[in-house]
Order: C-alpha cells, then sequence, then structure tokens
C-alpha cells in the first residue's frame, strides 16, 4: 500500500505552471525517485507536497488528503523535507539544529534516543554538535540536514538532490547511509536527484519527469536498462 | 497606430489638467488659492524626493533640511539683500544642490537603514541650527524672518495670491518637465540600474558614485526650489515650522503618491497638504489618530500609491475597452 | 571627578532604557528586517496604562506585571492584524505603516490622557546609593534592565519556543518545513518586543515625566543603538545602548549642553557608521551577484 499517492496534480509560479497533471505514488517504506533534467519539474514537485506552493490535484498521505494544507499542517502530518540549499540554520549549532527538527514532538525520552542514532549515523556531526552549523562542510551539512529531517521521525522523507555541490566519496557516504536509514527505520523516501545512476542504485520505483510530466515509470532496474534513460541520463 | 493613439491621449490628458491647474486659481476662494500653492510646492519636493528614493533607492528621511535651507537662503536675500523673490528661486536651488552633493558623498557609505537614520538624524538637527545663536543676525533666531508678498507684474489684474499661484505654477510644470527628460535619458536609466543593481550596473560602465551623489544633489535642489517658493508663498520662515514631522511628510508624500512615478507627487502633494485638515474636522480630539488610520487605509487600499492604483485601473479599463474592439493603449 | 563618575552612572542608567528599547527593535528586525519606529509610542501608551492603574490605587509591582501582559497582547494583535497585510509589501510602504502607528498610538494617548505632564512613581527610593555617585533608583533602573536581559537570553537560548523563534528569524522557509506555526511566531516576537518596550517605557517615565511625546527622542536613540551595535545583534545592541546613554549625558554636561546633544550625539554616530557602516558588532554585508 503507498504511503503517498498523488494524482492529477498542477503547481507553479503565480500564473504559469511547471508541473501539468502528474500522478504518481511512493511505496511504504520504499525509495521512490524522480528523476529529470534541469527544469523538469523536479524541486517543483517536492516543493507542491509540502506546501510551499498552491497546487490543484490530489495528495494523499497515508489516506489523508494533504493538498491545499499549509505546510506546517503537512509537516506534523510526518512528512520531512530536505530543501535545495539544505536549509541549514547557520547561526544555530549543530545541535540545535537537530533540536528544531524535532521542536513538534512532546516525546522526550525517544528525542533522545534519537539523537543517539542520529549521531551513530553520523559520527561527524557528534563531534560537531556545539559548533555553528554555518562552519561544517559541505558534506556535513547535508547529512545534518537528512539527520535535521529524521529528527521528526517523518513516514515519508522528501530528498532534494542531496547529491549537489559534493564530492564524489561523501556523496557515495550519504548514500550509503540512506540505505541504512531506510532498512532500519522504516522510512519510506521520495529521492529527486539528477544524478540519475546513483539515484536508480538506491531505488526500487523510478518515474521520469520531462518538462512537468511523468513519462515513463517502473521499477528502477528496469528503467536502467530503457534506451532513452541510459543515453539521456546515464551517459552510455 | 495604437501606441500613437496612447500617446496621444496621454497628452490631451496632460493638457487637461493643466488648463484646469490654470483656470483653479479664478474659480475658488484665495485661501484655496494658498493652499494649492502649497499643494504645487510640495509637488515639486516630492519630484525631488523620488527621484533620490523611487527611482535611486536612496532613502531620505532628512528632506525637510534642504527645504529649509531652501526657504531661509530666500528669506534671507530678501530680507538682508533685497533680491527679488523670482531670483532667489535658482540661488536656492543651487545652493542646496552644492549642500545636496555634499551630503551625498559621506552617504555613499551607508545603506538602507542606516541612511534613513543619518538623513533622518539631518533633519532633526536642522531646527536646532537655525536657533542656533551665532547665526541669529542672518536667520533671526527662533522668531525668524517674516518676507512680504510679492506683487503681480505689469499691473497684470490678478490678485496676489492669484499670480504667486502662477508663478510656482509656472515653475512646477519646468520642474516636472526637467524631471521627466532628466528619467528619459541615459542618467535616469542609469539611476533605476543602480536601485535595481548596484553591482551589476556597476559593471556595465555606470560610475556609480558620481550618479549617486549628483542624484542626490539634484532631489536637493528640487527640495531647495520648493523650500524657497514655499517661504515666499508662506511669507515667514522659522525653525519650527522645519521639523523632523516635515520630512517624514515627505517620504509619506511619495509612498502614498506612488514610488518612481512623476505624476505621484501630485497625489502625494494633495494628501499632505489635505488629509491633515480633513483628519482635524472629523475629529478634533485625536486628529494624528485618524490621520493614521488614512495612512494605513491608503496603503492597505492602494499598495502601490495613487499612482499605482490609477495605472492599474486605466489598464483594466482599456483591456476592457479592447476586449469591445475599442483603442487598446500600448503596455508601457 | 565626583560630578563626571555621576554623569557616567546616570548615563548608564538611561543608557539600560536605550539598550531594553533597541532590543526590542532588534528582535523585530531579526525576523522581518524592518526597524519598528511605533516601538517608542507603543511603549509609551503601554506607561500610560501602568499610569492609569496606579492612579486608580494598583500596586506598584502589580501593575507592573499587568501593563507588561498587556503589553504582549497589544503587540501580538498589531501584528495579527495590521503587519501581517504588508508582509509582502516593499520596505517604504512598511515604514508608512510604522508612521502610521506612531501617530496613532501618540494622538490616542493624548486624547485618552490629555498632553499635560505627569509624575510617574519609580518602585525605588530615591536616596543615594553607596555614596553619591547613583542614586537607588538610577541603579534599580539598570537592575531591572539587566534582569530583562538575562531573563530573555535564557528564554532564547534554554527553550523551545526561544529555540523556534531564533530558527523562525534566521531561515522561515526551514522553520516551516520542521513543523513551525512561523506566524505566530512572529506574533510572538512582536509580543515580546512590546513587552520589553513597556518594561523601558515604565523606566524611563519615572526619570523624566510622562507625556505622551516622552520617548521620540529616547526611540531615536534606541535607533542609533541598535544601528551602532549592528543591527542583527543583540549584545551589539545592549553595548550600544549603554555607549549611546553615557554619550549623551558627557555631551550634554560637558561639551554642547542640552539644547544640542542629541544633535552631536547623532553625528557622532553617524561618523562611526560611516566608518563601520554594519556597526560595531555587525556582520558584513555580502551581495550576491
Amino acid at each position: 500500500m503507498p504511503v503517498l499517492e498523488v494524482s492529477d496534480l498542477h503547481a507553479g509560479y503565480g500564473r504559469s505552471d511547471v508541473l501539468h497533471g502528474l500522478s504518481f505514488s511512493v511505496e511504504d517504506g520504499g525509495i521512490t525517485t524522480v528523476l529529470g533534467a534541469n527544469g523538469a519539474g523536479k524541486t517543483t514537485l517536492l516543493r507542491a507536497l509540502c506546501g510551499l506552493l498552491p497546487v490543484r490535484g490530489s495528495i494523499v498521505l497515508a489516506g489523508t488528503q494533504i493538498a491545499g494544507r499549509p505546510t506546517e499542517a503537512i509537516v506534523r502530518l510526518g512528512v520531512a523535507h530536505v530543501p535545495d540549499g539544505r536549509g541549514t540554520f547557520l547561526n544555530l549549532s549543530t545541535e540545535e539544529n537537530l533540536r528544531v527538527g524535532a521542536i513538534t514532538r512532546r516525546d522526550r525520552a525517544e528525542v533522545a534516543r534519537d539523537f543517539e542514532r542520529i549521531y551513530a549515523y553520523f559520527p561527524r556531526l557528534k563531534e560537531r554538535r556545539h559548533q555553528q552549523a554555518g562552519t561544517l562542510s559541505g558534506g556535513e551539512q547535508q547529512m545534518l540536514a537528512i539527520s535535521r529531517a529524521l529528527m521528526l521521525r517523518p513516514r515519508l522523507l522528501l530528498l532534494d538532490e542531496p547529491s549537489f555541490g559534493l564530492a564524489p566519496l561523501v556523496v557515495q557516504d550519504i548514500f550509503r547511509i540512506m540505505r541504512t536509514i531506510n532498512a532500519e527505520q522504516k522510512v519510506s523516501m521520495l529521492l529527486v536527484e539528477q544524478n540519475a545512476s546513483l539515484a536508480l542504485d538506491l531505488a526500487n520505483t523510478a518515474y521520469l519527469l520531462e518538462t512537468g510530466r511523468v513519462v515513463m515509470s517502473g521499477p528502477a532496474q528496469e528503467l536502467r536498462r530503457a534506451d532513452n534513460v541510459r543515453q539521456a541520463y546515464l551517459g552510455y | 497606430m495604437r501606441g500613437m493613439e496612447a500617446d496621444r491621449a496621454r497628452w490631451i490628458l496632460i493638457a487637461v489638467v493643466v488648463v484646469a491647474a490654470c483656470a483653479l486659481p479664478f474659480v475658488v476662494s484665495s485661501y484655496r488659492v494658498f493652499q494649492f500653492n502649497l499643494v504645487l510646492v510640495y509637488s515639486i519636493v516630492l519630484i525631488g524626493l523620488n527621484l533620490l528614493t523611487g527611482f535611486n533607492g536612496q532613502i531620505s528621511l532628512g528632506h525637510g533640511a534642504f527645504y529649509a535651507i531652501g526657504a531661509y537662503v530666500a528669506a534671507i536675500l530678501m530680507h538682508h539683500a533685497g533680491v527679488p523673490y523670482w531670483a532667489t528661486v535658482p540661488a536656492a536651488g543651487l545652493t542646496c544642490f552644492v549642500a545636496g552633493c555634499l551630503f551625498g558623498l559621506p552617504a555613499l557609505r551607508l545603506h538602507g537603514h542606516y541612511l534613513a537614520l543619518a538623513t533622518f538624524a539631518l533633519g532633526v538637527a536642522m531646527p536646532q541650527i537655525l536657533k542656533y545663536q551665532g547665526l541669529e543676525h542672518w536667520t533671526g533666531g527662533v522668531q525668524g524672518i517674516v518676507i512680504s508678498k510679492p506683487k503681480p507684474p505689469l499691473g497684470l489684474p490678478l490678485t496676489q495670491d492669484q499670480w504667486l499661484y502662477l508663478f510656482t505654477l509656472a515653475i512646477a510644470l519646468l520642474m516636472f518637465w526637467i524631471a521627466w527628460n532628466l528619467l528619459r535619458g541615459r542618467i535616469g536609466r542609469a539611476m533605476v540600474a543602480i536601485r535595481d543593481h548596484p553591482i551589476a550596473a556597476e559593471a556595465m560602465g555606470i560610475n556609480v558614485a558620481a550618479v549617486k551623489t549628483l542624484t542626490f544633489g539634484v532631489s536637493a535642489l528640487y527640495a531647495g526650489v520648493g523650500g524657497a517658493l514655499g517661504a515666499v508663498v508662506v511669507q515667514f520662515v522659522a525653525p519650527d515650522s522645519f521639523v523632523a514631522l516635515l520630512s517624514i511628510s515627505f517620504l509619506i508624500g511619495i509612498v502614498i503618491g506612488g514610488l518612481a512615478s512623476i505624476s505621484g507627487a501630485i497625489y502625494g502633494a494633495l494628501f499632505i497638504q489635505f488629509v491633515p485638515n480633513i483628519a482635524d474636522q472629523i475629529s478634533r480630539a485625536a486628529p494624528w489618530a485618524v490621520y493614521g488610520l488614512f495612512l494605513l487605509a491608503f496603503v492597505f487600499l492602494m499598495p502601490t500609491g495613487v499612482a499605482g492604483f490609477l495605472r492599474l485601473a486605466w489598464a483594466r479599463l482599456t483591456a476592457r475597452r479592447a476586449a469591445a474592439g475599442g483603442p487598446i493603449r500600448e503596455p508601457r | 571627578m565626583e560630578a563626571f563618575l555621576h554623569q557616567v552612572l546616570a548615563g548608564l542608567a538611561n543608557g539600560a532604557v536605550y539598550a531594553s528599547l533597541a532590543l526590542a527593535l532588534v528582535m523585530i528586525y531579526q525576523s522581518t528586517h524592518h526597524i519598528n519606529f511605533a516601538q517608542g509610542e507603543m511603549a509609551m501608551f503601554s506607561t500610560y496604562l501602568a499610569w492609569a492603574m496606579i492612579n486608580a490605587g494598583v500596586p506598584y509591582w502589580l501593575a507592573f506585571v499587568s501593563t507588561v501582559l498587556a503589553s504582549f497582547v497589544i503587540g501580538v494583535v498589531i501584528e495579527r492584524a495590521v503587519i501581517r497585510r504588508v508582509a509582502n509589501a516593499p520596505v517604504l510602504t512598511v515604514v508608512v505603516v510604522f508612521i502610521a502607528l506612531l501617530v496613532i498610538f501618540n494622538s490616542v494617548a493624548g486624547w485618552i490622557f490629555s498632553y499635560t505632564i505627569k509624575v510617574f512613581p519609580s518602585p525605588f527610593p530615591s536616596q543615594p546609593l553607596f555614596g553619591p555617585y547613583i542614586s537607588t533608583h538610577e541603579a534599580g533602573v539598570v537592575g531591572i534592565s539587566v534582569l530583562v536581559l538575562t531573563l530573555l537570553y535564557l528564554f532564547f537560548r534554554f527553550t523551545p519556543l526561544g529555540l523556534a523563534m531564533r530558527a523562525t528569524a534566521e531561515n522561515p522557509v526551514s522553520a516551516r518545513l520542521a513543523g513551525i506555526r512561523v506566524g505566530w511566531m512572529l506574533a510572538l516576537g512582536w509580543g515580546l518586543a512590546a513587552a520589553i518596550g513597556a518594561v523601558a517605557g515604565m523606566m524611563i517615565a519615572s526619570i523624566v515625566y510622562l507625556d505622551p511625546n516622552m520617548l521620540s527622542g529616547v526611540l531615536l536613540y534606541a535607533i542609533a543603538a541598535a544601528l551602532l551595535g549592528g543591527i542583527d545583534n543583540p549584545f551589539g545592541a545592549v553595548v550600544g545602548g549603554l555607549a549611546i546613554g553615557v554619550l549623551e549625558n558627557l555631551m550634554g554636561a560637558y561639551v554642547v549642553g542640552t539644547e544640542l546633544k542629541l544633535t552631536v550625539a547623532l553625528a557622532v554616530i553617524i561618523g562611526v557608521l560611516i566608518f563601520r557602516p554594519t556597526g560595531l558588532f555587525g556582520r558584513a554585508f555580502v551581495t550576491r551577484v
């Protein structure tokens, strides 16, 4: 059963739509990826899902219609967004950033345990927990952004290009940990990526987005073998 | 052909307004003529402030100071040197141009709120400087200077108020025309470019420092011309006529009239001349509270000022006419 | 020497009030990037509420606490009713809204309470403390201000709500994505700023007298203090406020007399700003191309 079901989604900026009637779903506990070139509408899609943009259409999260609800309400229903540019609170410390992530939660003991879990996944963050987040490296800030989102205990994690601007080794590291988190924490993930190869390795299901429309979908391994995906996005 | 037609409509509109402005002093009471005379004076100041703040993006909360300098230059020249009133106007303008450039130079280092504070300090300081004892021989201290109202020349059959109004109107039209030409040209584009993107403007080869300083000077010149005319109209200058509230009124004038709009100066001037009176009539006890409510109402109902509101209304009207097959105005 | 020391300490008492008001300005600036020109008049209005209560026989500290709470509510209501509507308006439009609030508060206060000056009581005795340098009253003003600043620091540093407000001020979108109700945080910021302003108003009113225009000059000093310290830096605002209080008093006593002290103090501040355009503790401007 899907955790997220989107049908006929339209969204955009001002009067011009970027998404023209998108339909797709995210399997519960799985990793779904949406691939597409620059300007295909990937970032717009994630922003629309968490209510940062006005939308038309239907977005159902675990049986609840969330289209048109304010962002705060959607987040409180368990949708965490790791935005492009990472959205780090640069003047707060690493630990305070994580505390902001958990700010809607009341289960203090569980929050404390989640801190330990996060620090186990990303020991670097533990080392730097009292450091101002603005002084962290790009990779560390990406780890922090993912961790901050996880502190919400989300059902669904939206990830906007986590590989962007990072060194290949760091990216591999982060993607490996994301796989572990998905397996251990049972968090469903919707991953948007330009790096198609990485994304298809990680994901179970994939959608291909072109100018605001889904043009192809299927299991990640199938898309990897498709000729047009190979030529346009994998480069061989 | 539609563009030409729209242009013609514009010129007709301007001609109608000018004719109406010329006819005004002959149909209303002399007190009203005096009030509208001040509207013209304020509109000159407001174009100047709009050049600086609206078009060039440098905020000034102290234009009352330049207005005061202009007024005092006129009063001192008339009172101590017997200079005729019409000759004091260019003198006041030039003095303020120099003062504006001098103030504009250090202002180059200040941005946004910092510039607002610096200019506001200028506005606050001006009455205190005018009261300063060392200058009392010239400024008349707290008492100020009384000047006499000019007579119409050549034995024209006009009252003093009517003549002065027409004189001010002529200068106001000249100042509007100059501003319009300035903004159409290279300097105008440079001013706007600096407001919108100073770094890109610099990269395009615009001498940002020079343009900003000159804009400050020109803006002060407008305030000075207004100040000189204002002094002649009111026949009196004194430090307490130029308190910080005057500077704030000018800022209110350009925001209510419409930022970066030439015609906005007229609406803004009407607002700062008449709304306080209206507020006073509505509530004797708390007139400024009513004035504040007027301000909020204007800002909420016309967020882009009266000029912006009228432009929008005009565009809707012509769009409807175009849909009905009528003539359309080119988008500007 | 004794007189000099007294001037410095009296300056600190005024400076503590400027610092509090400057802090209120910084708080609103951090989350909205606007300087609330009406902050002083709001504080003045709050002080009148306190005066009315005390005049009606309410004990001082009860009136004090009630005024702070009432001011908090007024601040929240203004944000929700007025400021929210111009959230996306150009900066000068917002300035005009602030000016409108300023004249409304000023006029309504004069209307309800009349423009005649009133004596505002001090909770502290006026006899000297530790010798002739500072009165107990002035020391009390400094003490209250320090207490307010400390409470604020603890609130922002150690409570979840304080953290949520800091997060909102720094990055509203990210805060929203963490589930923070950003709109309420802004309203809360206005409420807190109004409450701090009320304390500052009650303190200064017992040094000078109470009248509807008493805080116009003080607000100017507070703005100058905030800018001098670096407009986004609470610590800088406090240092700036104290520095200006002392500077103002010394200028008035030894250099130019009380008539010109406002002008000269402002000139000095602007001089400093020309050499350090982002204030003493402000972050440098970084312009993205």
